[in-house]
């Protein structure tokens, strides 16, 4: 069962500012995101303005802001990745599903984030499906990946 | 402990413990700073202060880095000057160059850079962000696309005034400031002081105007213009005019007002002596009951949004009286239009303020009467300047007039207004005179006086003991409110200036990055109240004709319906 916002927050202690990055990290394994409440309550335990919290949580990449789709995307721009025209399938990604790097498709379908290696340099370029691992793909594949998806429950 | 360096081939005294700024800035070595404030720690961030030092193969920030005694400094040696006209050109890669439509033209500290650096040409191109401004805040315009990322307005909100409304959002070349969320500043806990304004070296902060209106209302015949200057206004607009700051231009003003076309030239001081009249009756009377004490002053909007927000269950505490911008509107809407036969809405009624919260305040909902608000425009200080320069007049070849009856003539007491610590000092005058009968012959307070962030003084008035305090900036107040719910009892009546200094210090008063004029502003306040000849608010003669004509005595029903006021909890992203 989901933990709810008020037991992840609940874990850590009331007015200490080193349980920031901690608790938002929990709160994104749990929900996947990081909203607004979820923000303003962490601000409220650990005393710390809204304002900053947003602040720090927006300096790391790990941090989303949006709620992830149904299927996660993950589009390698590292640099063997890069070498192998990892731009160019970023772009293809975006203009399939029609949104931006960073954002989910309006259905909640599909979510897409731009990540600079995982570890797979050698099969270049690469994305994740919900962690499964899409290797040496070209541009006209990804139609077809995205379409796979699409018919997927 | 004093020893010497060396700076730019010349021995120099440093003193143990200061940065290498400071001890330049003591030689009257000057070197330009960009995210530098005065009192705060040092950030090292924007590299404009670099320096020279022998021995070091880098360049030194002179902000951040402890004087020592081997230091031998060179300032604007060829490398140094080099660095930061990169630095200025790299700032300048990706900024919008709109100068020419630009709040700060002509006062910009990045433009400053630009032409003393002698940045002649474009040598980077950087891609421009597409920001849009936020225009949400009554008081204030956010233009992040303008911004250069100095820091100085996150700092002065977070560690001087403690609001912390802002922050930098993001990395990297998308860094941007803003408030949680990055929504508007109207749902964020901006408290409208301004003081971020003040302290922002381009125009990514600034004064919400509202400008097409006024030079309509002010041509159209059938439209009453009619303006309020803050007691502050007279000691600080000759600044804007080249003239000696703190200097008293009360009458000048007044004539060039009229100048500029307004039917109505009126002192908003006329009703601070009408709000501490007002308030020492409505303070006394507590004080025979017992109930809502300590009473909270309620003149100025930054600190009563402040309050609204941060501490509901304070709101009963503070002075129900409106403040004297919003005071002076009811009256001419309902005493000097009836009066002199102008319907309510042929009046165009402006104020002149050194603040940019008297926006907010004059639109929030409790100041309007069916829709139609008492104060319909409010300039700072510096719109105020803009429009007399706009107008042709010439400052310096205006004779000196009086305001306009019925409010014409004004009591000290009023003025002092402008400074902090000012109202309690003109409220204890009053409130004296309401408990006793008779007036004080102590008439300065010098306990109130100091630049302290918290000032306290204890009087016997009557057979009331009395604690006055003063918080000189919002910065100061939750220890204070913390004393008070942990149950100290001494204090009866507490001032709160959101801005430091008062309002000699407020968020819409020029902006100098470079002088701080604001004691020369208060010292003038001062010694206008040693030489003006009635220093008490109720003696104001035109005050007491409109208690005879309209408003009967303080407290009394009329005073009740027009010059009162409530307040309620607000929900922000605290």
């Amino acid at each position: 069962m989901q933990a709810t916002l008020d037991e992840i927050i609940s874990r850590y202690k009331a007015g200490s500012r080193e349980a920031l990055l901690p608790l938002l990290q929990d709160i994104q394994i749990e929900y996947g995101y990081l909203n607004e409440e979820a923000i303003l309550k962490v601000g409220q335990h650990i005393k710390l303005p809204s304002s900053k919290v947003y602040g720090i949580a927006t300096f790391y990449d790990q941090f989303r802001f949006v709620q992830k789709g149904r299927f996660h995307i993950k589009v390698c721009r590292g640099t063997s990745c890069h070498m192998h025209g990892s731009s160019g399938i970023l772009r293809e990604v975006e203009r399939v599903l029609n949104i931006k790097e960073g954002n989910t498709t309006r259905d909640g379908r599909f979510s897409l984030e731009a990540v600079s290696c995982m570890g797979a340099c050698g099969s270049a370029p690469v994305i994740n499906v919900n962690g499964e691992f899409k290797t040496a793909i070209s541009i006209p594949d990804i139609a077809l990946i995205i379409d796979h998806y699409k018919n997927t429950i | 402990m004093l020893f010497d360096i060396e700076v730019n081939g010349k021995t120099i005294k440093a003193r143990r413990g200061d940065t290498l700024l400071m001890a330049l800035e003591r030689n009257g070595i000057k070197v330009p700073t960009l995210c530098h404030m005065k009192d705060l720690l040092p950030s090292g961030a924007c590299r404009m202060c670099v320096v020279e030092v022998e021995g070091r193969q880098g360049l030194i920030p002179a902000c951040s880095h402890p004087v020592e005694e081997w230091m031998r400094v060179r300032t604007h040696s060829p490398r140094v000057v080099k660095a930061r006209k990169t630095n200025t050109e790299l700032l300048l890669s990706n900024h919008h160059d709109d100068c020419l439509y630009c709040e700060r033209n002509g006062n910009c500290e990045l433009q400053k850079f630009a032409e003393d650096l002698n940045v002649r040409e474009r040598r980077f191109y950087g891609k421009k962000n597409k920001y849009k401004t936020d225009p949400s805040s009554a008081s204030l315009l956010r233009d992040p696309a303008k911004c250069i990322l100095c820091g100085r307005c996150i700092r002065v909100c977070e560690e001087i005034q403690k609001i912390t409304a802002l922050d930098f959002i993001g990395r990297g070349n998308k860094v941007q400031v803003g408030p949680a969320f990055n929504k508007g500043m109207n749902l964020s806990s901006c408290i409208n002081c301004g003081q971020c304004v003040m302290v922002c070296p381009t125009g990514a902060l600034a004064e919400k105007q509202y400008p097409a209106k006024l030079q309509d209302a002010l041509h159209n015949p059938t439209v009453k213009t009619v303006i309020q200057c803050s007691p502050t206004l007279s000691v600080t607009l000759a600044e804007e005019f080249g003239l000696r700051p703190g200097k008293d231009i009360e009458g000048v003003m007044y004539a060039a007002l009229r100048k500029l076309g307004f039917d109505f030239v009126f002192d908003t001081s006329f009703s601070a002596d009408l709000l501490i009249t007002e308030q020492a009756t409505e303070f006394y009377n507590r004080l025979k009951s017992g109930t809502a004490l300590p009473m909270f002053s309620s003149c100025c909007p930054a600190w009563i949004k402040y309050a609204e927000q941060t501490h509901p269950n304070l709101l009963a505490n503070i002075s129900a009286c409106k403040s004297p911008q919003q005071m002076l509107g009811a009256l001419i809407s309902n005493h000097l239009a009836p009066g002199a036969g102008i319907k309510a809405d042929d009046i165009y009624s402006v104020s002149a303020m050194p603040c940019i919260a008297k926006k907010f305040e004059s639109q929030r909902e409790e100041m309007t009467h069916k829709g139609i608000t008492d104060v319909d425009l409010v300039l700072t200080t510096r719109e105020l300047a803009r429009l007399i320069r706009l107008n042709g007049i010439d400052i310096q070849q205006v004779e000196p007039e009086l305001s306009d009856q019925p409010y014409q003539s004004r009591s000290s007491a009023g003025k002092m207004l402008a400074v902090s610590g000012g109202l309690t000092e003109a409220f204890i005058r009053t409130l004296h005179f309401v408990i006793t009968g008779k007036e004080t012959s102590d008439l300065k307070i010098q306990e109130l006086r100091s630049t302290k962030g918290r000032k306290e003084y204890f009087v016997k008035i009557g057979e009331y003991k009395l604690g006055f305090a003063v918080v000189n900036g919002i910065g100061n107040i939750e220890p204070l409110v913390a004393e008070i719910k942990k149950g100290r009892t001494d204090i009866h009546y507490i001032e709160v200036m959101a801005c430091e200094g008062g309002c000699v210090g407020g968020g819409g008063q020029p902006i100098h990055p470079e002088n701080d004029n604001v004691k020369a502003r208060a010292k003038s306040i001062y010694e206008l109240d040693e030489k003006e000849s009635n220093r008490f608010a109720h003696q104001n003669a035109s005050l007491q004709d409109v208690y005879r004509a309209f408003l009967k005595q303080p407290g009394s029903d009329i005073s009740l319906t027009h010059l009162y006021t409530t307040y309620e909890e607000r929900e922000v992203m605290k």
